[in-house]
């Protein structure tokens, strides 16, 4: 309902708007399209990875939605979808309110997400959520990412994900405390800024509760990929 | 109306339209007298607004055009005439033509809903507009309405002196500079506000990082990199849309083809340049000639001989070359950020090309870019240059304490005013009071980015890319009027506009108030007004108030420079006066097509 609420006020903010410069809207809304998608090759049956986000809003006001997952052969076994309200704060940093839900695994879980997006100083992106579960279990999540410059059109990004949880939910398979660290490194050649190819590797570990979960279900702990990608947007 | 093709004495200018026009008069590209247009000239004049297929990139494209010309016809008139001008419109969609720098009635000047009584000219009607030509010189005409000026609605005017011209010369040749881009200008518009940088190939890169770390060492380095990381902002952030788009045109013909202009030895050329732009400004150079300018927007001033000049969005400069051999010579104009350049060549056989000089090295954004006056990056042994004697005055020790803070405690320091101030041989000294550079509330928030400091009066700075090049650069602080100004009022008040905006998230306002939320301006008839200019972003801004001069305080009274377009230099601040004597509505703002949507105030003269 309240996504319903915001798409409404900024479609209503486009209408009402009087005088442009020139008969031109300085603020109209937009739509935005990101993602990667990935093969990523193991020993074992190769998984391809997406993580896509989209908004749909105005300079300062948006609606993000945010989904990724992993699928092997053939089989979703890890997807979430976020639905979020942006709102710029700051210069580079926009306050993100809204809802996440985990389809895979099962079972499936809702969470309340309250985000930070933004580029902090030395120009990393970051992405900092916190997800406030059911029964009051939290998540804590950090991204970030480099773009190193290696020429205009190739482009080195170096990046980290950690993961953290507040209790165990062994259904799931997610321990308390850190439960997760990922780092990639991904290089790019931009074919034109919205099409770009890459290669790289992906690095994952699992900590506490959760790689005990992990072994007990006879799965690993530790796995480095090599990736072979698509970034694009539009 | 007569249509004259002209020749020697008279006017020469160039047009490339697709490939109708191309098969209709290959002769005329094969003598390499490209494309000589026809010039209207006379007091009535039908412009007749229209689309019309071109092709600079070989790819057939549509552009807006008047009289199926690109650029649109020269018009030339003679001062003291009343003027008439039937332009209608054959698009789809509401249009406009806004006659740039000249001094008119609001209701003739063509900014729709801001003009009075004017709300652009619909489809299939005619507007005419009337008023008398007050002035001489170069100026330009171009659309106001939506992104037309970008894909094709701007053309020279020249208005030829009631009285003797000042300026003697055999040859008289238009230059008309312009970015053509392939892509819809919405497109373009949308695109940088989905990544503000998507034009920019010129970023530091890793070769740069290692070629610094070796010059000046890992620490040093750091150092000089440290406040732009911090910043999060780019070194090389020196123009939004850049050659990876455009094509860069010189009277509507492609670098590639060149547009070409003819003299006989010992000519005196004179050649006006116009900055017909939506986003480009160029630096502009012939290389071996020096080019002794004479006019600013159309303004005649004292002579100053110099090598090479920047001309912003809109501006225009004329100048004379001298050529005194039957050598060929090439007008090199490159883009601001070194991604292109336009071109031309003088030369005496159409046969005989010039040759064209690399693109200098991209430049990287100083401190003084920034607003900060620690670092400033220009060139002091300049300081001294033309007939002026300046003097830069810095009022160090100022009590700060007694600078009166907003309310929010949110003001930035401000220190260091170096006004340039002029003694006229123990004359009256200029009479400035130095206002202090407060950041409004309206400036903190997501939508601003940057806060000058410590901006600078930077007059005599050439500006970013153009510092320390071992070549004659023109400053503002070389215009002199060529007419004394006796006894030029002093200001009545002062306005204070700082020019503010969020690079990458592509917004742009003034004071940090977009136009579609701002007040309009308000200027009382009859007074005079100094507008101080405080620039808060990394990029030049060229401000354009519609309906009066603007008079560029240069440190000398007596001889002020008027124009129609200011340059802001980034981080930088500058001052003008305004005679308030122009009643009605006139449109206010930044002449970079896509800043302007934001960067815009309407001002009110009752």
């Amino acid at each position: 309902m309240k996504y319903l609420k915001v798409i409404t006020i900024s479609c209503l903010f486009a209408l009402t708007s009087q005088s442009f410069a020139g008969g031109i809207e300085d603020d109209p809304v937009l739509t935005k399209v990101m993602g990667e998608v990935e093969l990523r090759s193991t020993d074992d049956v190769n998984p391809r990875a997406w993580n896509i986000n989209a908004w749909v809003g105005q300079d300062l006001n948006k609606f993000w939605v945010k989904t990724r997952g992993e699928k092997i052969a053939g089989k979703i076994e890890k997807s979430e979808l976020q639905l979020l309200y942006s709102k710029a704060i700051t210069p580079f940093w926009d306050l993100q309110l809204g809802v996440k839900k985990d389809f895979q695994p099962k079972p499936q879980r809702n969470w309340g997400v309250i985000a930070a997006k933004g580029l902090a100083p030395y120009l990393f992106e970051v992405d900092a959520s916190l997800f406030v579960g059911e029964s009051g279990k939290l998540g804590v999540r950090l991204e970030a990412e480099y773009e190193y410059i290696f020429s205009q059109k190739l482009i080195l990004s170096p990046e980290v994900e950690i993961n953290a949880f507040s209790k165990d939910d062994e259904l799931t398979g997610t321990g308390k405390g850190l439960s997760s660290v990922e780092a990639g490194l991904r290089l790019r050649y931009e074919v034109t800024r919205e099409f770009a190819p890459y290669i790289g590797i992906n690095w994952e570990k699992k900590y506490g509760n959760t790689a005990d979960f992990s072994l007990t279900e006879g799965k690993g702990i530790e796995d480095a990929q090599i990736v072979v990608g698509m970034r694009f947007w539009f | 109306m007569n249509n004259k093709t002209l020749s020697r004495r008279q006017f020469v200018t160039g047009v490339t339209i697709g490939a109708a026009a191309l098969a209709i008069n290959p002769s005329i590209l094969f003598a390499g007298m490209r494309n000589n247009i026809t010039a209207l000239t006379g007091n009535t004049f039908n412009l007749s607004i229209g689309e019309q297929s071109v092709n600079f990139t070989g790819t057939m494209r549509t552009a807006t055009t008047v009289n199926n010309s690109l650029p649109a016809p020269l018009l030339r008139f003679k001062e003291g005439e009343m003027i008439t001008l039937n332009v209608t419109n054959h698009l789809t969609e509401s249009t406009s033509i806004h006659w740039h720098g000249l001094i008119l009635p609001s209701e003739m000047d063509g900014v729709p809903d801001i003009s009075n009584d004017f709300h652009g000219i619909k489809p299939g009607e005619t507007f005419a507009y009337r008023f008398k030509a007050k002035q001489s010189g170069t100026y330009w005409y171009h659309s106001h309405s939506g992104f037309q000026e970008q894909t094709g609605l701007y053309g020279p005017i020249v208005i030829d002196p009631a009285e003797k011209d000042p300026v003697t010369y055999d040859k008289d040749y238009i230059v008309m500079l312009s970015d053509w881009t392939d892509e819809n200008p919405t497109d373009v518009y949308h695109k940088l506000k989905k990544l503000s940088h998507y034009y920019n190939f010129n970023e530091r890169t890793h070769s740069d990082l290692m070629n610094d770390i070796e010059k000046k060492g890992l620490e040093n380095t750091w150092n000089d990199r440290k406040m732009w990381g911090q910043m999060r902002m780019s070194q090389r952030d020196l123009s939004d849309v850049t050659g990876y788009t455009y094509t860069y045109l010189a009277n509507g013909v492609t670098p590639d083809k060149g547009w070409v202009g003819l003299f006989e030895k010992g000519d005196k050329v004179r050649v006006r340049f116009i900055n017909g732009s939506a986003m480009t400004f160029f630096d502009v150079r012939i290389p071996g000639l020096k080019m002794t300018v004479v006019a600013a927007d159309g303004q005649n001033i004292e002579p100053v001989s110099v090598d090479e000049f920047r001309i912003g969005v809109a501006e225009t400069y004329d100048v004379i070359v001298e050529p005194k051999n039957d050598s060929a010579y090439t007008i090199f104009a490159q883009d601001i950020a070194r991604s292109g350049y336009a071109r031309g060549t003088l030369t005496p056989d159409a046969s005989m090309l010039g040759e064209v000089p690399e693109l200098d090295k991209a430049p990287n954004l100083t401190h003084s870019d920034m607003g900060m006056s620690n670092m400033v990056g220009m060139n002091h042994s300049k300081m001294n240059h033309g007939s002026m004697n300046m003097k830069q005055t810095t009022m160090a020790g100022m009590d700060h304490s007694t600078m009166g803070r907003s309310s929010m405690g949110k003001q930035k320091s401000m220190t260091n005013m170096g006004r340039p101030k002029m003694n006229m041989g123990g004359n009256k000294e200029m009479s400035t009071m130095d206002s202090m550079v407060t950041h409004a509330d309206t400036e903190f928030g997501p939508h601003v980015d940057m806060r000058s400091a410590d901006p600078q009066y930077r007059l005599d700075d050439p500006g970013i890319g153009l510092r320390n090049n071992g070549r004659k650069v023109l400053t503002y602080a070389d215009l002199r009027s060529l007419h004394m100004m006796h006894n030029y009022p002093d200001p009545d008040r002062e306005i204070q506009l700082h020019l503010t905006g969020n690079m990458s998230r592509y917004m742009w306002s003034i004071n940090g108030v977009k136009f579609a939320d701002a007040e309009p301006l308000q200027f009382k008839f009859g007074e005079v007004v100094r507008i101080t200019f405080v620039n808060d972003t990394m990029m030049n801004h060229p401000m354009h108030l519609h309906g009066m001069w603007s008079d560029l305080e240069t440190g000398d009274n007596m001889y002020i420079p008027r124009k129609h377009t200011v340059i802001v230099q980034p981080g930088a601040k500058i001052s003008y006066r305004v005679k308030v004597d122009a009643k009605g509505s006139w449109a206010y703002h930044c002449h970079l097509l896509y800043h302007m949507l934001g960067m815009f105030r309407r001002v009110d003269v009752v």
